[in-house]
């Protein structure tokens, strides 16, 4: 199991070292650094300077090289574009970004999973045909205008919640939702078809025989069987939404790790994406490893793997 | 149900109430919306317009452009003399005072002058800078800026991008301290700096009494960086900004519409221009962007004035020169070359070509316009097809291997004087496509000359060539929109830096 485990990490950290180095050259490859770091408003001497007072007059490898010896050692460098420690800023960045990802698959988790038993329990009933009028909205209606949609409602017409900031609970009560109904449907339905799987199984049936509450055989018996697909599909969301609620975090101007790392790509600002990259990538190995811990747990047979 | 209706109205009552958000005038503070993030309050450090504006209200400079009349005044020197043409002496003013306490004085002019020119230290705007050697002490309050060559747009400049430094402070925390915690002599001081994301100023009361900004009577500033729009105009209506800028036109004249806050436009120092390869540098086989009659059909197939109209609005004008036209040594008195398709089809076929050409056309912003135009030249014959560019990667393929068309834009960095617009082009850099010896010679004389008359004499000699050659087409200015509460009373200045402390409350 030790064994499995350190092959499976030296994988992942693999797998990060070449999404950084790919990341690398496909910033370089997306317009002169030198450039975009002096702005619109640059003449050819700032460029010029720019270019020699960063070095990107030197080859590629060797920058590269340089990057990943003080990455390893902790220090990612500064900001091109913020004057300032890449670590510092991310940091910053990174706790608006998990409380509102945490938030997220919390939200997504209380509402789909419910639904989705719900929707298994009563197939066709009129439960099932609301949950799935649900998800198919979630699914289709793009998070932007939704978001629009709770700030015409709450900040605008009833006046209860802040549009934008970071500053208290409130202001994450509508990127929250927003970003979690997005991750909903996916995770409510695959609870839905696993119930519904497992309630046809041999062994429920014996569950109700032995005269098992109904309660008992809907948690104990089916419940922990059919989430455990639905636990690798949340922790792959809960990558997802650390890396990538950029829509969200735009729209409630809430400065996430997403956004920034959006707003780097376009400036061209190595450190900071190349830093990013690399604590997305192992936000995803993280969360992946834990997932299988979590279902060698519900699911003992796992634990052989 | 009416008594669920009432208790759920009462609910949401007391949460407005608990609510922070309550509109600038009642606490002294003016809520403001960037929607870019700033990178460095440092101003030598960013190139965004946000930090122009920062500059302005935070620091001073030696000089102060008056920016409703164009009038050069004393700031933080009181006088100014050019001992020779490269030497230019100035006496400092006296019981100023920067916002950490440091008293101001020559020390500070000669130390931020020798930081800013080291290239060493890689100032981020080079073209603010690089024209000064060095700066010396006469006395306490007395200093000479020596020149690398004679550079009349000296003034316009220490009236704008350069500003003063405390000496001691700079030089303990640097760009990233000066960054996070800024110190200058200016009207506000910031009292709050959150990387990228809020800045907090606040009036600064030891303000010197006789600035020519005028003293500030807003309180406190809170900025926040909002970039989606919408989310700025939700924030506005439920009284969490006051005062928001940049605004799309058609957005704009919903707003006025509505008439609940008040809509102001006024035209910015950025032009819009198409630039045509006409020194041949994508290639000099077979490049229809070499013959002057293809360039003039280009410019005689637009309808500026229609994109202007229909996309542009506000203040935005067409003009037909390659600089703006309150520029010093800009003039408008060049040919220029109205809509008329038919021409523009007869130049083509002159040229050679009467069923037109195919070419790539690039463009990096607006693509609406780009498109506009695109249209217009198909009509004529000329098949485009749109590259879409981030900036740099254009910029890039521009000093690289030139691009056949591309629609450009040029702000100019507000600074008043064409040498921040045709010389910056026409100089046989990067970026110049046209490599005219002749302009850039009369350019050439043109910047360095220390006679306003002959300044102004070989700018318009260089312009008009550049307009009978067509190797540009000067399409329009841009304006921007400002919406604010109507308790504040403002007027925005052409040059589209907003200073805060010329608001005040109604």
């Amino acid at each position: 199991m030790l064994v499995f485990t350190l092959k499976k990490l030296g994988l992942a950290l693999l797998v990060a070292l070449a999404v950084s180095m790919l990341s690398f050259a496909l910033l370089y490859l997306s317009g002169d650094p030198a450039a975009a770091i002096a702005g619109e408003t640059a003449s050819d001497s700032d460029i010029e300077a720019i270019r020699i007072f960063y070095g990107f007059d030197r080859p590629l490898l060797v920058q590269y090289g340089e990057w990943l010896f003080n990455a390893v050692r902790g220090d990612f460098g500064q900001s091109y574009y913020f004057q300032l420690p890449v670590g510092q800023l991310i940091a910053d960045r990174l706790s608006v970004t998990m409380i509102l990802g945490v938030c997220g698959i919390t939200f997504a988790l209380l509402t789909a999973v419910p639904l989705g038993v719900a929707a298994a329990v009563r197939p066709n009933s009129l439960i099932d045909r609301v949950a799935l009028f649900i998800s198919v909205m979630g699914q289709a209606m793009p998070s932007f205008w939704f978001g629009l949609v709770l700030i015409v409602i709450f900040s605008i017409q009833f006046q209860i919640l802040p549009p934008s900031g970071s500053e208290s609970w409130r202001h994450f009560v509508m990127p929250t939702i927003v970003l979690g109904y997005y991750a909903m449907p996916g995770i409510m339905r695959l609870t839905r078809a696993g119930m519904l799987d497992v309630l046809s199984a041999d062994y429920i049936r014996t569950a109700r025989a032995k005269g098992a509450s109904e309660m008992r055989v809907m948690f104990k018996h089916a419940l922990r069987n059919a989430i455990i697909p639905v636990v690798s599909l949340a922790a792959v969301q809960m990558g997802f939404m650390l890396g990538g609620s950029i829509v969200v975090e735009s729209i409630f101007a809430l400065h996430g790790a997403g956004y920034l790392a959006w707003e780097s790509i376009g400036r061209n600002d190595l450190p900071t994406v190349q830093a990013l990259i690399l604590i997305f990538s192992l936000f995803y190995i993280v969360f992946t490893f834990l997932s299988d811990l979590l279902n060698a747990w519900l699911d003992p047979r796992m634990r052989v793997g | 149900m009416k008594k669920l209706l009432a208790g759920a109205s009462i609910i949401a009552l007391t949460m407005v109430a608990a609510g922070s958000a309550w509109a600038g005038k009642a606490d002294d503070t003016l809520k403001i919306a960037f929607n870019k993030e700033l990178e460095s309050v440092d101003s030598f450090y960013n190139s965004a317009r946000e930090g122009v504006i920062m500059q302005h209200n935070v620091w001073d400079g030696l000089l102060y452009r008056d920016p409703y009349n164009g009038e050069y005044k004393g700031n933080l020197a009181t006088e100014w003399e050019w001992i020779d043409d490269v030497t230019l002496e100035l006496v400092l003013r006296e019981g100023v005072t920067f916002h950490n306490g440091e008293e101001f004085d020559a020390d500070d002019v000669v130390y931020t002058v020798n930081w800013v020119v080291d290239e060493k230290n890689g100032v981020k705007t080079q073209r603010n800078v690089n024209w000064m050697k060095s700066a010396e002490k006469i006395d306490k309050y007395k200093v000479r800026i020596h020149l690398k060559a004679p550079f009349p747009a000296a003034i316009e400049y220490l009236a704008g991008p350069v500003s003063i430094y405390p000496n001691e402070y700079y030089a303990k925390v640097g760009p990233s301290g000066m960054g996070v915690e800024p110190v200058g002599t200016g009207p506000y001081k910031v009292v709050k700096v959150e990387p990228g994301k809020r800045f907090v100023l606040e009036k600064f009361d030891n303000y010197h009494k006789d600035s020519p900004k005028g003293q500030p009577t807003i309180g406190n500033l809170d900025i926040r960086t909002i970039p989606d729009f919408n989310t700025q105009a939700a924030e506005l209506f439920g009284g969490g900004l006051d005062w928001i800028w940049e605004v799309p036109a058609d957005q704009a004249e919903k707003m006025t519409a509505m008439d609940r806050f008040t809509v102001a436009n006024e035209s910015t120092m950025r032009i819009g221009y198409l630039d045509m390869d006409a020194a041949g540098l994508t290639g000099t086989e077979n490049n229809p962007m070499m013959d002057v009659r293809v360039r003039q059909a280009i410019y005689h197939a637009i309808d500026r004035q229609a994109i202007v109209d229909a996309l542009l609005k506000g203040k935005s004008r067409i003009v037909n020169s390659a600089c703006f036209p309150s520029q010093f040594g800009c003039t408008e008195d060049v040919t220029s070359y109205d809509y008329d398709p038919e021409k523009a089809k007869a130049l083509l076929a002159e040229a050679g070509y009467p069923d037109g050409f195919e070419t790539d056309f690039y463009a990096y912003r607006e693509r609406d316009y780009a498109e506009a135009m695109m249209n217009y030249l198909n009509a004529v014959g000329i098949k485009t097809n749109l590259r879409f560019l981030q900036y740099s990667a254009l910029r890039e393929q521009r000093m690289k291997s030139g691009t056949p068309i591309s629609f450009q834009t040029w702000g100019s960095y507000s600074i008043n004087d064409a040498s921040a617009f045709t010389s910056e082009f026409f100089k046989f850099g990067s970026l110049d496509l046209a490599r005219d010896e002749e302009v850039r010679d009369w350019l050439d004389v043109a910047d360095s000359s220390v006679d306003p008359e002959t300044r102004k004499e070989f700018y318009a000699k260089a312009l008009k060539k550049i307009a009978d050659q067509a190797y540009w087409v000067p399409l329009f200015s841009y304006n921007s929109n400002y919406i604010f509460t109507k308790d504040l009373e403002y007027k925005p200045a052409m040059d589209d830096i907003p200073r805060f402390f010329q608001m005040s409350w109604k």
